[in-house]
């Protein structure tokens, strides 16, 4: 049989940062980047006698998360403790959710094929702290072990295993972090770790209606290792089966230099996580009203966006698609039209030359260095005539580069364009008179020495001149 | 009279009347703990220059009106399972030996707030697991009233240290009858709130749903004053109870006419020595002379609560123990090559046998395949105790049972059956599982000479009550009138 043959399923445990201002457990501060061990105290530190205390903020988040994504919110939910030694974690044991998760029983909806939406359920999202990190240590042996992230809240969520195809799981992943960017619940940053995702792969005959043998890949923080992943860890599952080997339920850690996936424990080391409810944390009862309180105030989401973007600005619906999965891109848009007015104008240099940089510099979309209101003043140069779109694509450039007023920019390198119609004439003039075998050419009827004639003429005044008044001035000439 | 002889409210009456003053206090103190803490040995650490210090410093304080707690300038004793900031608490063990807290614990605060004096660290059971304070990892403290037996436990150090005058009171922390048991063979008065009457913020948690921490004092006075002072919600404590504030001083009425006593004959069975059967049966009748009305009913339930509280006491355990790694603070090997290694040969050298039979314990009832079976059921039994106990306190004001099956043993006979020393736990672990406030007070001595402890329970935040029971009684019998411990050799 061959790869055709098969049907690849997914399922995906997300795990995001929330974006409190505070630790689940006691005050210090959640922020990314301090000096090891920093944001800490006797509580995040597991001091002997130190006591947990919920802050109430994570259960908000986690409720929207719910209510953003479908889930039925539980009344009443509770913390347990997973059991477990490692360095990072300092008290031994990582307090979850077990069995009374706040949000159960959701789902996205993703573009599917043929245009048709395609419901990912969710199985539900719980809340529960994360651990910290060891650093290898660069003045002898061993590991260094820092604390700063220990205690910052995250919600897991679980899907059902309703993903078919690396391009889905793809789609949800983006789904899943442009609702939580939207809600303002995570920065979503995939590379400081705020959100990342163990995929469960396993793979069966087409038609069948069993599972297969599901191997899981943790702690996946890119969406392009992802999508490899998957597809290499599909491919070398099915090869073991046409083989007529087994698939074994285990955890991989996929390697991206090598491009495979690897075996992370053996089978002695099955983890037996001792789940129990807390002791030392109340039940979380949450009221209607509560719950009511925070779906009426809910942020807009993308669907209602996109819905917007195409009824109110003229979009066509791939391109309303592409700006709303990211709320960052979307804001930009937003902000960037109402200073312009030119909602096509500033869709297409996002999606279009902002994205390709983008792609280039595997960035994401937070990662734009520049203001919407540079992006703005650029496009309102090219309206005025000031710069020509040639010289645009290297403001931009410039603005990934080195983001300033774009007015500043074009001044400071000279890129301001020609429109005076006595300079423009004296280079056709001087072009011309420098190339008489594209005149002989052009009159014997070749268009394309017109071009080139163009092409010198940009070259003499470094692209600065105005196309249009090149092109008129000269066919006039050539007359 | 001795100035450590004295209660702590006969002191306050002493240094209202200006008759005492509060470095003599304290002085008086340190004098009779060189006299006694060789016999007894109820220290980890003593505090005798700092204790000075902070006597003369207070003292010039509220002589200026920078401080004015009630009972400002008293001294006191802390059981080394409770943090206290730049002073070591060890929890008795190797583990945490040299451990020293950058934090004090709610109650300790509440204790400095007041302007008490920290006379010392008192020893326990290592991490309060144990029944005879011989399992500490340091020294095995004496029973004053005998110093071949042992004081009880865990607290065994604070109720020693109240029993041989070493420290006019001492907090105690109480799992399974760790406050109730020792005060009991000491023949002093141990105090288990209601769980989440105090907040249990800086006490080295073993079982966080049952752990709670209480007074061990000279009389049922004390015993209300300390309460007083260490009761209350505290927003560190998720688990404290935000509830009025009451003065339990007020309800020491000595009336008990009226109030209906339960006895739950199971408490009286085979396994109760016949000569703390026979005090407890005198005690029953001085509380019917004084008016209350006793009646014996049947609180099935009873013979189960020691199972259920060894599984649910040893998972908690198994998990609240996890922290002690190696790697952050504590105890490390100096013998490893891998991460396995240093935990593995840090929990074995730090731990000792008592600590790590109760890890494993835990660590196998929580195990998937077994947690049904033990854990989970434990849970359930757990409540059918509550609720047997709710019916009972809808007929009763408070129930009488004895503290322990026996008087103080001697060392060394029980300390290597642990399933023997789990039973002296028997008539007191079910009031943790419940919930519920209970106290012990002496109720009179065996042929031997050596203390009884009678147990009343009360329902949840029935404190008041409980303490009137036990304070009417003491104020008819007397106890420490007629019998003091002879440090017999």
């Amino acid at each position: 049989m061959a790869k055709e043959d098969y049907e690849m399923v997914m399922g995906l445990e997300v795990h995001a940062e929330l974006s409190t201002k505070t630790k689940i457990f006691c005050s210090c501060p959640t922020e990314f980047g301090a000096e090891p061990n920093k944001h800490t105290c006797p509580i995040c530190m597991a001091m002997p006698g130190t006591l947990p205390v919920l802050n109430e903020k994570v259960v908000e988040y986690a409720v929207k998360a719910g209510l953003a994504t479908n889930c039925e919110i539980s009344r009443n939910s509770k913390n347990d403790r997973k059991n477990y030694f490692y360095p990072d974690l300092p008290k031994s044991y990582q307090i979850s959710q077990f069995d009374m998760p706040l949000c159960e029983h959701g789902y996205v909806e993703i573009d599917g094929e043929n245009g048709e939406k395609k419901k990912i359920r969710l199985t539900r999202i719980h809340i529960e702290e994360d651990a910290g990190k060891l650093n290898h240590n660069e003045f002898g042996g061993g590991s260094l072990v820092d604390l700063n992230r220990a205690g910052v809240p995250l919600i897991e969520i679980v899907s059902e295993p309703d993903l078919r195809s690396p391009e889905e799981v793809d789609k949800y992943l983006r789904k899943i972090k442009s609702i939580l960017e939207y809600i303002e619940v995570s920065d979503c940053k995939m590379q400081e770790g705020s959100l990342r995702a163990d995929v469960n792969v396993s793979v069966r005959k087409k038609g069948a209606t069993e599972f297969g043998t599901r191997t899981e890949m943790k702690n996946m923080n890119s969406f392009r290792s992802i999508v490899r992943a998957i597809e290499y860890e599909a491919e070398r599952q099915i090869e073991v089966i046409e083989d007529g080997g087994k698939i074994e339920q285990e955890t991989l850690r996929w390697d991206d230099v090598s491009g495979r996936t690897f075996s992370m424990r053996d089978k002695e080391d099955a983890q037996d996580y001792r789940y129990f409810p807390d002791p030392d944390l109340v039940a979380i009862r949450l009221s209607d009203e509560y719950i009511e309180n925070i779906k009426n105030n809910l942020p807009e989401l993308p669907e209602s966006r996109r819905a917007r973007y195409i009824s109110e600005y003229n979009l066509t619906e791939k391109d309303s698609n592409l700006l709303t999965a990211s709320k960052y891109l979307s804001n930009m848009f937003e902000d960037a039209e109402k200073i312009c007015k030119e909602p096509k104008a500033v869709a297409n240099w996002l999606l279009s030359d902002v994205s390709r940089i983008l792609n280039e510099k595997e960035l994401e979309p937070e990662s734009i260095p520049f203001t919407a209101e540079q992006l703005a003043k650029m496009i309102i140069l090219i309206n005025k005539g000031t710069i020509s779109s040639a010289i645009a694509k290297k403001v931009l450039e410039e603005l990934f580069e080195n983001p300033k007023d774009p007015e500043e920019i074009i001044k400071e390198k000279g890129w301001i364009q020609i429109s005076d119609e006595g300079a423009i004439k004296e280079v056709v003039l001087k072009i011309l008179e420098a190339n008489p075998q594209s005149i002989a050419d052009y009159k014997a009827g070749k268009d394309r020495a017109l071009g080139f004639l163009v092409g010198q003429a940009m070259k003499e005044t470094k692209g600065k001149a105005n196309p249009q008044m090149l092109n008129k001035m000269f066919l006039e000439e050539l007359k | 009279m001795e100035i450590t002889e004295l209660t702590v409210h006969e002191l306050k009456e002493k240094l209202d009347k200006k008759e005492l003053t509060i470095t003599q206090i304290t002085k008086a103190y340190v004098d009779r703990m060189k006299e006694k803490e060789n016999d007894v040995q109820a220290f980890v650490n003593t505090l005798e220059k700092e204790a000075l210090e902070k006597a003369e410093d207070i003292e010039n304080k509220v002589k200026n009106g920078e401080m004015q707690g009630e009972y400002v300038g008293i001294p006191i004793g802390i059981k080394d399972n409770i943090c206290t900031k730049g002073v070591k608490t060890t929890c008795s063990s190797k583990m945490l030996e040299n451990f020293v807290a950058p934090y004090d614990a709610t109650v300790v605060e509440r204790l400095n707030e007041e302007g008490l004096i920290n006379l010392g660290k008192l020893n326990m059971d290592e991490f309060a697991m144990g029944a005879s304070t011989e399992y500490s990892a340091f020294k095995k403290t004496r029973n004053p009233w005998n110093l071949n037996t042992v004081p009880g436990g865990s607290s065994g150090g604070s109720a020693a240290a109240v029993a041989s005058n070493m420290v006019p009171w001492a907090l105690g922390s109480d799992t399974g009858g760790s406050i109730r048991q020792p005060a009991s063979f000491c023949g002093v008065v141990g105090l288990k709130p209601t769980y989440s009457l105090v907040s249990r913020y800086g006490l080295v948690a073993f079982a966080s749903s049952l752990d709670q921490i209480g007074p061990i004092t000279k009389d049922v006075e004390d015993s209300a004053i300390l309460l007083n002072i260490i009761a209350g919600h505290d927003r560190r404590d998720t688990t404290s109870e935000n509830i009025e504030k009451k003065d339990y001083t007020k309800a020491l009425k000595n009336d008990v006419k009226g109030m209906k006593i339960g006895i739950p004959k199971e408490y009286f069975g085979e396994g109760i020595n016949s000569e703390v059967k026979e005090k407890l049966y005198e005690a029953i009748e001085k509380y019917k002379e004084l008016g209350a009305e006793v009646e014996e009913f049947s609180l099935d339930i009873a013979d189960y609560a020691l199972a259920t509280y060894y599984i649910i006491a040893c998972a908690e355990a198994s998990s609240n123990l996890g922290r002690f790694d190696g790697i952050r603070y504590g105890y490390r090997t100096k013998n490893f090559t891998s991460l396995k290694d240093i935990y593995r040969n840090s929990r074995s050298e730090g731990f000792g046998a008592e600590v790590k039979r109760r890890i494993i314990l835990g660590t196998y009832v929580l195990s998937s395949g077994y947690y049904d079976a033990y854990y989970k059921k434990a849970q359930q039994v757990r409540t059918l105790v509550k609720k047997e106990f709710d019916k009972a306190f809808e007929k009763y004001d408070v129930l009488l049972t004895p503290t322990s099956p026996n008087v103080a043993f001697e060392i060394g006979t029980k300390s290597n059956n642990p399933l023997e020393m789990y039973l002296a736990d028997i008539c007191t672990v079910s009031v943790n599982i419940a919930g519920l406030p209970g106290i012990s007070i002496p109720c009179g001595v065996n042929s031997e000479g050596m203390p009884i402890g009678m147990q009343l329970i009360g329902p949840k935040f029935g404190e008041e009550n409980l303490l009137n029971a036990a304070y009417t009684y003491e104020q008819a019998v007397k106890f420490r009138e007629k019998y003091k411990p002879e440090f017999k050799k």
